[in-house]
């Protein structure tokens, strides 16, 4: 694949650096995991392989050879030669062919996976771009205009045409095509109702402050990135400061900053923090976090550890649908 | 014995085991970390030692909140700050002052010391490391002398150079990498901290103790660590 433009922000990303935590090296990995599952399965691929993750507009990119791709997560209207192509469907790609993906019409991040995965050497069992520490992906980077990136070998037993058939009975269950996440709305806006389980430093916060968080309306501010979601609204108060004894963060902790906002933590978080961390968004409700853009508003409803496993359990059982249409029809 | 276990959302449960940092606390973090690595528990992808506290991550499509809560309460039954196994002492040989440390004047003025006199307090004595965070390899280390404590740049640095040796408040530590930092630094390792695929040279619960070198040793020093990262 030769990337003919990149877009602002396009980086090489699979499901993540896990198990080095306690080194000190953040997870990276896809901001919206689902729709980068969703879209390997769609081509043939593990849900794991590596994609590229583009962000707010989409790259250009010329392929050396025929290839299945798709394209899900943030809605866009991609051309390949010209001609208009499907969302969240296999597409096939004949050598030389160039697909344009331009920009986004909603939704921050959007993954172009390619049939066989986008195959980067691994650095610590990963092909995740790491920004910070500038290891995985094209020279730990964000692409450039001119990268070329090599593809990897196809899984066997893969149909296209199963894949298309598949696909088309996905589009008639839109709920399939991510989490089954809540939502409010408020006019024309829609806003995700983002589940948390509350802690594990909740007790840092007056009952007043507790309240204000599970109940307000926060917007997404413009210095969001890919280490974190942040928002403004509703101060979430706490008794004594909102500093501790730095410990460990997770994809989804919130963390309250001395101001009293919070910060969702997203794939490229620090793995330790030193602010109280209200709750932590579970990971089916991440997808819907990563796809905000700045100035668009979210909400946080509590839930216990034992719903949110079980509604892990529900994500993962509706990925298993989808891979059972397009393996066996 | 009950312990403090708390939800981190689907994947998660943080063990508390203090609020302050202390040796004893950071002992029983390193004993619980170790108990949890041995058990091999179902489900249990890994864990994260901290100040006072170890993050323990599982996998909801393999166990759930409360059996992993069931085991670390039966393995943290067993921990106290003498059972974990010591850590080792990891020497860091440190080029200090000069080019390798140009804060060190500041820090020693700071001080009312000589610079010297800061070396010999920096490096006389070992430093636990309670966790590693903040960049890949960056060790908290706790026991820096309080006539050593400096406090931060009022303006950070963009650029700090990899290896480089630091204090900040009441705080010392590495830089492992080339990044940015507040830090007022006193001195330049020449290991190389930061290489991906190649084992730290030390973990949460082991402990570090600088040995000064003169700029001929850190020269010959970095050229055998280039080569052994080659």
């Amino acid at each position: 694949m030769n990337i003919l433009s990149p877009g602002p922000l396009s980086t090489v990303q699979d499901m993540g650096r896990t198990g080095h935590a306690a080194q000190g090296y953040p997870e990276c990995g896809a901001c919206d995991k689902y729709a980068l599952a969703l879209g390997n399965l769609l081509c043939g691929n593990p849900p794991t392989a590596a994609a590229i993750e583009m962000t707010l507009t989409g790259a250009t990119v010329q392929f050396e050879q025929s290839t299945v791709v798709a394209l899900t997560g943030a809605a866009c209207v991609p051309t390949l030669d010209g001609q208009r192509i499907s969302l969240n469907a296999p597409v096939r790609i004949a050598a030389g062919a160039t697909l344009e993906i331009g920009m986004f019409t909603a939704g921050l991040r959007a993954y172009l996976c390619v049939q066989g995965g986008v195959d980067v050497p691994p650095v610590l069992g990963s092909r995740s771009t790491d920004l910070k520490c500038r290891i995985g992906g094209v020279e730990g980077r964000a692409l450039h205009k001119g990268d070329h990136l090599p593809v990897g070998k196809p899984a066997p037993g893969y149909s296209l045409d199963r894949a298309a058939r598949a696909s088309r009975l996905l589009a008639g269950k839109p709920w399939l095509l991510q989490p089954r996440t809540a939502h409010a709305y408020l006019g024309e806006q829609v806003i995700p109702l983002l589940r948390a389980v509350p802690g594990p430093q909740d007790d840092a916060f007056t009952s007043g402050g507790l309240r204000a968080f599970f109940s307000g309306l926060y917007a997404v501010t413009p210095d969001s990135n890919r280490m974190g979601v942040k928002l403004s609204g509703p101060a979430a108060a706490a008794k004594n400061g909102s500093d501790i004894l730095s410990d460990g963060i997770v994809e989804g902790s919130v963390q309250i900053s001395a101001n009293g906002q919070p910060i969702l933590m997203l794939a490229d978080h620090q793995t330790t923090g030193g602010y109280a961390k209200i709750a932590t968004v579970i990971a089916p409700d991440l997808s819907a976090a990563a796809q905000l853009r700045p100035g668009e508003l979210a909400a946080f409803r509590p839930i216990t550890a034992q719903q949110a496993v079980r509604l892990c359990r529900d994500t993962a059982q509706q990925l298993r649908t989808i891979k059972e249409l397009i393996d066996h029809g | 014995m009950d312990i403090d276990i708390r939800p981190v959302g689907a994947c998660g449960a943080l063990v508390v085991l203090g609020s302050q940092i202390s040796e004893a606390t950071g002992a029983r973090v390193a004993a619980l970390e170790q108990a949890v690595r041995r058990a091999h528990i179902a489900g249990i992808t890994e864990s994260v030692p901290a100040f006072a506290s170890l993050l323990v991550r599982y996998d909801p499509l393999r166990t759930d909140y409360d059996s992993v809560c069931a085991a670390l309460r039966f393995l943290s039954g067993d921990i106290s700050s003498e059972g974990a196994q010591a850590g080792r002492t990891v020497d860091v040989p440190v080029c200090y002052g000069g080019a390798y440390g140009e804060d060190l004047p500041a820090v020693a003025r700071h001080a009312g010391l000589s610079e010297e006199e800061v070396i010999r307090l920096h490096s006389g004595r070992t430093y636990r490391i309670y966790m590693l965070g903040f960049l890949p390899g960056f060790p908290y280390l706790g026991g820096l002398d309080e006539r050593l404590f400096t406090p931060r740049l009022p303006t950070p640095r963009t650029r700090i150079p990899a290896g480089s040796v630091g204090i900040g408040g009441q705080q010392t530590g590495i830089y492992p990498m080339e990044s940015p930092g507040g830090w007022q630094l006193i001195g330049r390792t020449p290991l190389c901290l930061f290489a991906p695929g190649r084992k730290l040279p030390y973990a949460a619960g082991d402990s570090i103790r600088f040995v000064p070198i003169d700029a001929r040793e850190f020269e010959q020093l970095a050229v055998r660590e280039r080569e052994g990262r080659a």
